[in-house]
């Protein structure tokens, strides 16, 4: 009776007890402020290395991370990424180098999260958050510019108004665990560790004065 | 005029007329909650099968996602295709949608059977059934508008001017035309025991469980009914039609806007339907479940409207049913749909109503109903025997010579 076995294997996956989804409804709900809304609400934990929006990372000093080299422009398989350089100012740099990114645009009603920009971040500016639920009313919105990409002071990342971040969302977006040599820094190799919340390999701003 | 309703066959008054616009009202209002309901149900049984949840924001436990559906779809822009004739293509939707609504005019959903009562309830002095229409040819208006569905589908693929519907539509057609065989040589079982067409008269056949058709036809009939029904609504396993992984999205592949609604509309309604149609045939329709002399009734409620509570636990078995072979069973390959619909289930239909046919014949005549029968069956197992040895037979022929054979 092999065959009428499934039956009986899909009848039994009724009921919570298999389920691996939770009931959460969504900001709607939540935002509504009863604890009744709010018990109803409750996500899963999510993975630690889940793909969700991106933020554009600065250094400790402040100085953003961009150097506008629009590597990640070029591998993003969907071709969402806009990216324009620009020289910095040298009395007041945006950036440590030469170059700052200028422009910084991703659209999200193309991007399939793939990572690929991360990895091909020479500096490690770009990472990703573990939100990914964010929903836009127009088109205008879905394209995300450098403004609110970027992160606050504190390395958090800005919290928009559509956006539905919980708790633990926004931690270790700086960095990505690195299993493999990052930035072709031969030293990590092997080593599984997060960097810090504003970024691994601290690197001061260049001597103003030269 | 009996052909419409008994209502209309003395003089044409008001209060029968007004009895059936209502009828159609209420008939057409509640086909469209039960397809409303039955997507919801689908989605969310369908979900907990996979370990989902399934649709949970709009209205208490989702139940008005379908109607949020439709109304994005209505909003939504109304495309044709530039390769697309237009006038088919826009009239394919409605051959498809009318037939669905159509074929359950003919369904009891309600009314007094038992003991052998008629079903007829009396509403405002008029003498009428809760069914919208009781023809005396009943059941084959059931099938020849399942018929014209094909139509619908077949149009549609054809006039989009695009590959993958017309493929859709190609197979459809002659899945439909296969299986609708089978489908009539079972329903003949039961139109042989119940001795008449008129819906109506088949569920006043079944008074008792032993008298349901799936038990005095034995079995073989309703089981074969269920696979060939499963294939005439091109659900799965039978859903080659629109099989998403070969074929985009099948015959509906280039519909958008309300005319795909329509088609997503349809495929609901004729599930119900012919849910509906099977619980009538083989489970009593309305009847309550009586074992000998004890039936099992619902206190408090008159015997018409019990009716209807029974109707409806019925057809929520099978639409259960339905969803249950969907999670269930893979799509079958069309060579496999092709052998099954020919070389099994139309035969042993046809095998299953000349054993019928000759116990029938034998108890009239007064024969020793053992040795006909089992002159019957070694009848048939020799007949079988012949089919199996000429389809092995033809087998051998085309792998040696080619297709021909």
């Amino acid at each position: 009776m092999g065959y009428f076995g499934g039956f009986s294997v899909t009848f039994r996956q009724h009921g919570p007890k298999n389920r691996v989804t939770t009931q959460y409804s969504g900001g709607r709900m939540f935002r509504r402020k009863k604890r009744s809304a709010k018990k109803m609400d409750v996500k899963i934990d999510k993975p630690e290395r889940l793909h969700g929006r991106h933020v554009l990372n600065r250094y400790e000093d402040g100085m953003e991370k961009c150097i506008g080299c629009e590597l990640c422009a070029a591998v993003c398989p969907a071709k969402c990424i806009h990216v324009r350089g620009a020289d910095n100012n040298p009395t007041s740099p945006t950036s440590p180098g030469e170059r700052f990114g200028w422009i910084y645009e991703i659209n999200y009603l193309r991007c399939i999260h793939c990572d690929l920009c991360v990895e091909a971040c020479p500096t490690e500016a770009i990472t990703e958050t573990k939100l990914f639920e964010f929903s836009f009313t127009n088109r205008q919105d879905a394209i995300y510019t450098k403004n609110e990409l970027l992160v606050d002071s504190s390395g958090k990342p800005q919290q928009l108004d559509w956006e539905d971040w919980r708790e633990g969302e926004d931690k270790n977006t700086s960095g990505w665990m690195r299993a493999t040599a990052a930035s072709g820094d031969a030293n990590f190799l092997g080593v599984v560790s997060w960097s810090g919340e504003l970024g691994h390999g601290v690197r001061a701003p260049e001597d103003k004065s030269q | 005029m009996i052909a419409l309703d008994s209502l209309l066959v003395d003089d044409l008054l008001w209060a029968p007329l007004l009895i059936v616009l209502v009828k159609v009202l209420i008939v057409f209002v509640v086909g469209l909650l039960a397809t409303m309901l039955m997507v919801w149900f689908e989605r969310k049984a369908i979900a907990g099968m996979q370990n989902r949840i399934g649709p949970n924001k709009t209205g208490p436990f989702g139940i008005l996602q379908t109607l949020a559906d439709g109304i994005k779809l209505f909003f939504k822009e109304d495309l044709f295709p530039t390769r697309a004739d237009r006038f088919v293509f826009a009239l394919a939707p409605f051959l498809s949608f009318v037939p669905a609504f159509l074929s359950f005019a003919i369904i009891p959903l309600g009314g007094d059977f038992r003991d052998g009562s008629s079903g007829e309830v009396t509403l405002f002095g008029q003498v009428t059934r809760i069914q919208l229409a009781d023809p005396p040819i009943g059941v084959l208006f059931a099938l020849a508008i399942s018929s014209i569905a094909v139509y619908g589908i077949m149009l549609a693929g054809w006039s989009s001017g695009s590959k993958y519907p017309l493929l859709g539509s190609v197979r459809a057609s002659a899945q439909m035309v296969s299986y609708e065989a089978a489908l009539g040589l079972s329903l003949a079982c039961v139109l042989l025991l119940a001795g008449t067409l008129s819906t109506s008269g088949i569920v006043a056949a079944q008074s008792t469980i032993t008298d349901w058709h799936f038990i005095s036809t034995g079995i073989v009939p309703f089981v074969i009914f269920l696979i060939a029904a499963t294939a005439e609504l091109n659900r799965p396993p039978f859903d080659l039609v629109e099989a998403e992984q070969e074929l985009v999205g099948g015959f509906n592949t280039e519909y958008s806007s309300i005319r795909f609604a329509l088609f997503y509309l349809a495929e609901f309604m004729n599930t119900v339907t012919m849910s509906a149609l099977i619980v009538t045939l083989f489970f009593g329709g309305p009847q309550p479940l009586a074992i000998g002399n004890f039936v099992f009734d619902i206190p408090l409620l008159p015997n018409a409207l019990e009716g209807t509570v029974w109707l409806l636990a019925k057809i929520l078995v099978f639409l259960y049913m339905y969803i249950w072979f969907r999670a269930t069973l893979p799509r079958l390959r069309y060579d496999q749909l092709m052998d099954l619909g020919w070389k099994l289930l139309i035969p042993a239909s046809l095998g299953w109503f000349m054993l019928l046919a000759a116990q029938r014949l034998g108890r009239q005549n007064g024969w020793n109903i053992i040795v006909v029968t089992g002159i019957s069956i070694v009848v048939l197992v020799a007949c079988y025997v012949l089919l199996q040895a000429a389809i092995t037979r033809s087998a051998r022929e085309r792998e040696t010579q080619g297709t021909m054979f």
